[in-house]
């Protein structure tokens, strides 16, 4: 459980990142953090493994104090996937790249090889763990930095961006993958600003603007409420948008799911 | 990355931004000159004092200040390093001829770090490449040079990502002895060093789109002119040469304990 009261954080060039942030997210729990550039997202997310710590306010992982505790530990619990995979990447093979958390944890030769071999299935990099991750594509580099982090099998999963540069077929995978992961019962965050790929996962959504909250909740109550949406420099989805063009129609404006969204239509024409 | 932070241009304004980057090259070589002329401790402590006036009128005490603090931990392992070396090897004739010693080395380095800084702090990367080029400098190598001081920051930046997401995988910097400290390192500077490969190869290819080097005799926007400041830097630096060297040929320094004793 991840309890965020009354955050404040000041980079120290001066500027003020987020500015009384109040959140709390339970286990098991999907959310996205969504806003503009800016908005505070990343700043906050990186509050919950203790990469920074708040300037006034507090942030409680599982009761423990993040001010107290490093980093080291608290990621122990906390996986944080960041948006460029060629920021960790550093070992000759893949097999290398992903058992170096598990080394630093201090895990045993026979559970590393265990976990490794898992992970790797997991994602279907097996055939890979002895190429060198510089030779992977980017879509494959992405995979072995999400296999890295989930090798240790953190409660808690952070994914900063993680659709950025993905093509359609391998956002629908992750789509996939990411939704078993919280079925598993992990408490799995992610910040991004695609609206398509949110509606398609449907999670409990935070939107940010300029370091506050503004909008948090289910997906199809925020993500079709223009006013936060456009406070939040986002677009409706390209379904609300459709619905919202069809007024005259008499349709129901907070619909983000296709099927249900082709349903309700297909009723419509049936009753005229 | 506090230690880049005291080099970089701020965008702010004063007489000493103002200044012509040449003439400011030039007081800041000529400082370098002065502090490896002396390796007393009086000399360095005059040159340290007497570059303050001109940190003061370019409105950048603060941003000096981090750089001063940032090479403090530099500084001590000079003074370390000299005290050890000269007790231990050297055959030093007194206890604080060895402090007066160590304490110059070290302040010989700082008086260096105080007077680039003033330089880097003051001179933005575009006008530095208008000094080089129009000193005459290839215009190849002046880009690089503005190119590598204009991604110092971009990597600091990214040298800070790297660090988070690698501490995110239990990476502790200040755990283990010193090789293992050392090795700490590693999984930073690989990613840093193969992304700079990577974008330098990207900025390559995206200025040979451009037309790089189509034409081969450039034209400035701004021509760089010398003004009434301009010259007055570069008298008083030549003329702190001037007196620097006379000082060095013909008079001895005293060193502080004799300067003590003579006051007492």
């Amino acid at each position: 459980m991840i309890e965020v009261s009354d955050v404040y954080f000041t980079y120290p060039n001066g500027v003020e990142a987020l500015k009384g942030v109040s959140l709390t997210i339970r286990d098991g729990e999907f959310i996205a953090v969504m806003g503009q550039n800016g908005a505070g997202k990343t700043t906050l997310v990186k509050h919950f493994n203790g990469l920074l710590k708040p300037t006034r306010g507090k942030v409680l992982i599982d009761g423990v104090d993040t001010q107290n505790v490093s980093v080291a530990t608290l990621a122990r619990k906390v996986g944080f996937v960041f948006q460029n995979p060629d920021n960790q990447l550093f070992c000759e093979t893949v097999e290398d790249e992903v058992s170096y958390a598990l080394k630093n944890f201090g895990f045993n030769e026979e559970t590393i090889k265990e976990r490794v071999d898992w992970a790797l299935n997991l994602l279907d990099m097996v055939e890979y763990r002895r190429v060198s991750p510089f030779m992977l594509s980017g879509g494959e580099r992405k995979r072995v930095a999400l296999a890295s982090i989930l090798a240790w099998d953190p409660n808690i999963v952070i994914l900063d961006e993680p659709t950025i540069g993905q093509d359609y077929q391998q956002k629908e995978r992750l789509r996939q993958f990411i939704l078993q992961l919280n079925n598993q019962g992990k408490t799995v965050i992610m910040v991004t600003h695609d609206v398509e790929f949110v509606t398609d996962c449907k999670p409990h959504i935070v939107l940010m603007a300029q370091g506050r909250i503004i909008a948090e909740g289910e997906a199809n109550k925020v993500l079709t409420d223009p006013e936060v949406v456009s406070q939040a420099s986002l677009i409706l989805p390209e379904v609300t948008q459709i619905f919202l063009g069809l007024r005259e129609l008499d349709l129901p404006q907070d619909v983000i799911d296709v099927y249900e969204a082709s349903r309700i239509l297909l009723t419509k024409l049936g009753e005229s | 990355m506090s230690m880049f932070d005291g080099f970089r241009f701020r965008g702010t304004s004063s007489p000493i931004h103002q200044l012509d980057p040449r003439v400011k090259f030039i007081y800041a070589c000529i400082m370098f000159v002065i502090a490896i002329l002396f390796s007393q401790f009086i000399p360095l402590l005059v040159l340290f004092f007497v570059q303050i006036p001109l940190v003061w009128t370019a409105r950048i005490m603060k941003e000096w200040m981090r750089s001063m603090r940032a090479s403090a931990m530099f500084a001590v392992i000079i003074f370390a390093t000299n005290m050890l070396s000269y007790y231990f090897y050297g055959g030093y004739p007194s206890l604080s001829w060895l402090f007066e010693r160590a304490a110059a080395m070290t302040l010989r380095f700082i008086v260096l770090i105080e007077s680039f800084s003033l330089f880097f702090l003051t001179t933005s990367p575009d006008h530095l490449g208008l000094a080089l080029e129009q000193s005459g400098v290839p215009y190849d190598i002046c880009f690089a040079f503005t190119t590598a001081v204009r991604f110092v920051p971009v990597l600091a930046e990214e040298a800070q990502t790297i660090l988070d997401a690698q501490k995110s995988r239990g990476l502790e910097l200040e755990k283990g002895n010193f090789v293992k400290r050392i090795k700490n390192y590693i999984p930073v500077l690989i990613p840093l060093i193969v992304s700079a490969i990577r974008r330098s190869l990207e900025l390559a290819e995206a200025m040979e789109s451009r037309a790089w080097g189509a034409v081969e005799k450039r034209t400035n926007l701004y021509v760089l002119t010398m003004k009434k400041d301009d010259y007055l830097l570069i008298l008083a630096s030549v003329l702190m040469l001037g007196i620097s060297v006379y000082v060095w040929l013909f008079i001895p320094v005293p060193s502080f304990t004799q300067l003590l004793s003579i006051s007492a």
